[in-house]
């Protein structure tokens, strides 16, 4: 659908240009070409070290890219700290391993950002936080730990305090990965309730039923390199290239 | 079961008493002292060694020992116990030194209104962040000038005439106070990612962890006044301050850093990836956790240094254990080592003693881990 649509900048959410990265001497993404636009869902999978955790690190700097270019919202991304700062502030990203704060409540996790990087008066941040915890449905947990609660209810809360600071973009890196499997659901249902809100999302993730009920681009990747991209009905039933159909047929039992 | 027709119907055990040899004070002994013919053996030689032990220790401490009298006569009567007499008449050289007589309430008040403020941070009093505020800002400064004198109608008491007590506290608590955040900014600046920043705050925790103190007390009293020009002088007070805070602050510099490796590299993604800068990140969300992680270090480090303050003797400040010392040669009390060590030993202890607790309390408070 929206693969072979000509660029238009302003409604590019991301950009991503011939990028390359090296850990050391090993070539992580090789020539990776992206271009996601607003409101669109994108799942991303691949076996593992293939680099598409590297490259959605990417967007937000979490690591570095060494060659090529990567525009977000508009944004170019150097090695300028207070550009990488703007950018961050508007990419949400949630972790395989939640990596909420442990000596602060669930509360103080949500309203953190929008005090000190936002500015945000307390007492707004703090009804901010509320919203979006209701969203997710674990208000009551507020005043709780994160070491309290359980594996599926942290990404709930890890879900809620990227999105407290109102991000034009979530990255998800595996969000599932992590969980025992009777809380996929409810991380799951959360997302999907997202990406019905229009949320530009990037999901590395292989909960395959998720990409087909929520994606418009099933991306995959190999080898640090982009193989195949398709709608997702067509990239499950119609695979091209033979490391997809493998792969295909080793996730789809 | 009778017949194999019926099906199995299960019924639940209702919980039994434990048999009676194995709780209770009868079960205790048996768990802890004499599980086996070896352990009951090291249990009677333990008991017979104390039996050797304990009673002359407390006949030689409290049952013949004189603590009344104002000189050495008064201790001839009972020679076999313990000499108090000589701690009695010297407490006050003991915690003041050599500080005026009528002037002494002022490290008292210096002492009640820390400890106080101390204390009271410990439980959970509405006040606590302003309690702590005044500790480390207002505090030390008007304890400078009551301790010092010299303004407000206070007689000025020169730091020469400060001992006993009063200078291992003076000493320790400000060590404390100042080495902690160079400690953090030297940790820190060990793991910046800039080159220079990295290489000086190396140098320092390495040269100055690599010396003994008492080396760094000698250079910050011998070397430095060389090194400054003529008339400039420090005095030995704040010489030995320097010397004791740069040496604690490269240990704790190295301690905290245990704690900073030790965060998992989650947390600072998860904070990079909400925005926060390095300062943010590091200030609310890295070091709250690193810090709390190494609490048993950090008080480790400040019980070393409460008694490595004995060791600014050598720069010639009278701590309590060189009062004592001194007091032991004196004349009129010549031969009285051993009451004068063991109280020196019972004062050490009693604040290590205080510090340790403290620490477990406020390891415990600040546990939000959850762990089972």
């Amino acid at each position: 659908m929206t693969t072979e649509n000509p660029a238009i900048p302003e409604k590019l959410a991301v950009e991503l240009v011939d990028v390359n990265k090296w850990y050391g001497e090993f070539h992580v993404l090789r020539n990776v070409n992206l271009s996601v636009f607003k409101g669109e869902r994108i799942v991303i999978c691949g076996p593992s070290g293939s680099g598409k955790s590297t490259m959605i690190r990417c967007i937000n700097r979490l690591e570095e890219h060494q060659k090529g270019k990567i525009v977000v919202d508009g944004i170019e991304l150097t090695s300028d700290l207070k550009r990488i700062d703007e950018i961050r502030r508007e990419v949400g990203m949630v972790f395989q391993h939640f990596n909420l704060f442990p000596h602060l409540t669930v509360l103080q996790n949500c309203t953190l950002a929008p005090i000190y990087v936002r500015g945000m008066p307390k007492k707004d941040a703090e009804a901010i936080a509320m919203k979006y915890l209701e969203r997710v449905r674990i208000p009551e947990q507020a005043d709780k730990f994160p070491g309290q609660l359980s594996g599926g209810q942290q990404q709930r809360v890890a879900i809620a305090r990227s999105l407290c600071m109102s991000p034009k973009i979530m990255l998800f890196d595996e969000p599932t990965s992590a969980l025992d499997p009777e809380m996929v659901k409810e991380v799951l249902d959360t997302m999907v309730s997202l990406a019905e809100e229009g949320m530009t999302m990037l999901c590395v993730t292989h909960e395959m039923g998720f990409a087909r009920q929520v994606a418009n681009r099933v991306i995959f990747m190999d080898r640090g390199e982009i193989v195949e991209q398709n709608e997702p009905n067509e990239f499950f039933s119609n695979p091209k290239s033979d490391r997809t159909k493998l792969f295909l047929s080793q996730i789809l039992h | 079961m009778s017949t194999d027709t019926d099906a199995y119907v299960f019924t639940p055990t209702p919980p039994q008493p434990p048999p009676a040899n194995t709780v209770g004070v009868v079960g205790w002994l048996r768990g802890n002292l004499f599980n086996g013919w070896f352990n009951s053996l090291l249990t009677i030689a333990a008991i017979y060694l104390l039996y050797l032990t304990i009673p002359p220790l407390i006949n030689w401490a409290f049952l013949s020992a004189t603590f009344s009298g104002t000189d050495r006569t008064a201790c001839e009567a009972s020679p076999d116990g313990a000499c108090w007499t000589f701690i009695k008449v010297r407490f006050n050289q003991i915690l003041f030194g050599f500080y005026p007589d009528g002037e002494q309430w002022r490290p008292i008040v210096t002492f009640v209104v820390g400890l106080g403020a101390l204390v009271s941070t410990v439980f959970r009093t509405p006040a606590r962040r302003w309690t702590v505020l005044f500790l480390l800002t207002l505090y030390p400064v008007a304890a400078f000038f009551l301790l010092a004198g010299g303004y407000f109608g206070l007689t000025e008491v020169e730091t020469a005439k400060w001992g006993g007590l009063t200078v291992t506290l003076v000493v320790s608590v400000t060590g404390i106070v100042a080495s902690f955040p160079i400690g953090i900014v030297l940790a820190l600046g060990r793991r910046s990612n800039m080159p220079i920043v990295r290489s000086a705050c190396v140098v320092f925790i390495e040269l100055v962890r690599g010396v003994p103190l008492i080396s760094v007390l000698f250079m910050a009293s011998v070397m430095l006044p060389l090194f400054l020009p003529e008339g400039m002088n420090f005095n030995k007070l704040l010489r030995a301050l320097v010397g004791v805070t740069l040496f604690t602050a490269a240990y704790m510099a190295e301690v905290v850093r245990g704690g900073l490796q030790a965060v998992p590299k989650g947390q600072y993604e998860g904070a990079a990836a909400l925005g926060l800068g390095y300062w943010r990140m590091m200030i609310l969300i890295i070091l709250p956790q690193a810090l709390k992680l190494v609490i048993p270090s950090i008080v480790n480090s400040f019980i070393s240094l409460f008694k490595d303050t004995t060791l600014v003797y050598i720069v010639g400040l009278f701590d309590v254990l060189e009062i004592i010392r001194v007091s032991t040669k004196d004349a009129n009390w010549i031969g009285l080592e051993k009451e004068g060590y063991v109280f020196a030993a019972l004062m050490f202890w009693v604040f290590c003693f205080a510090m340790s607790r403290v620490s477990l309390r406020i390891e415990k408070r600040l546990d939000t881990s959850h762990r089972k």
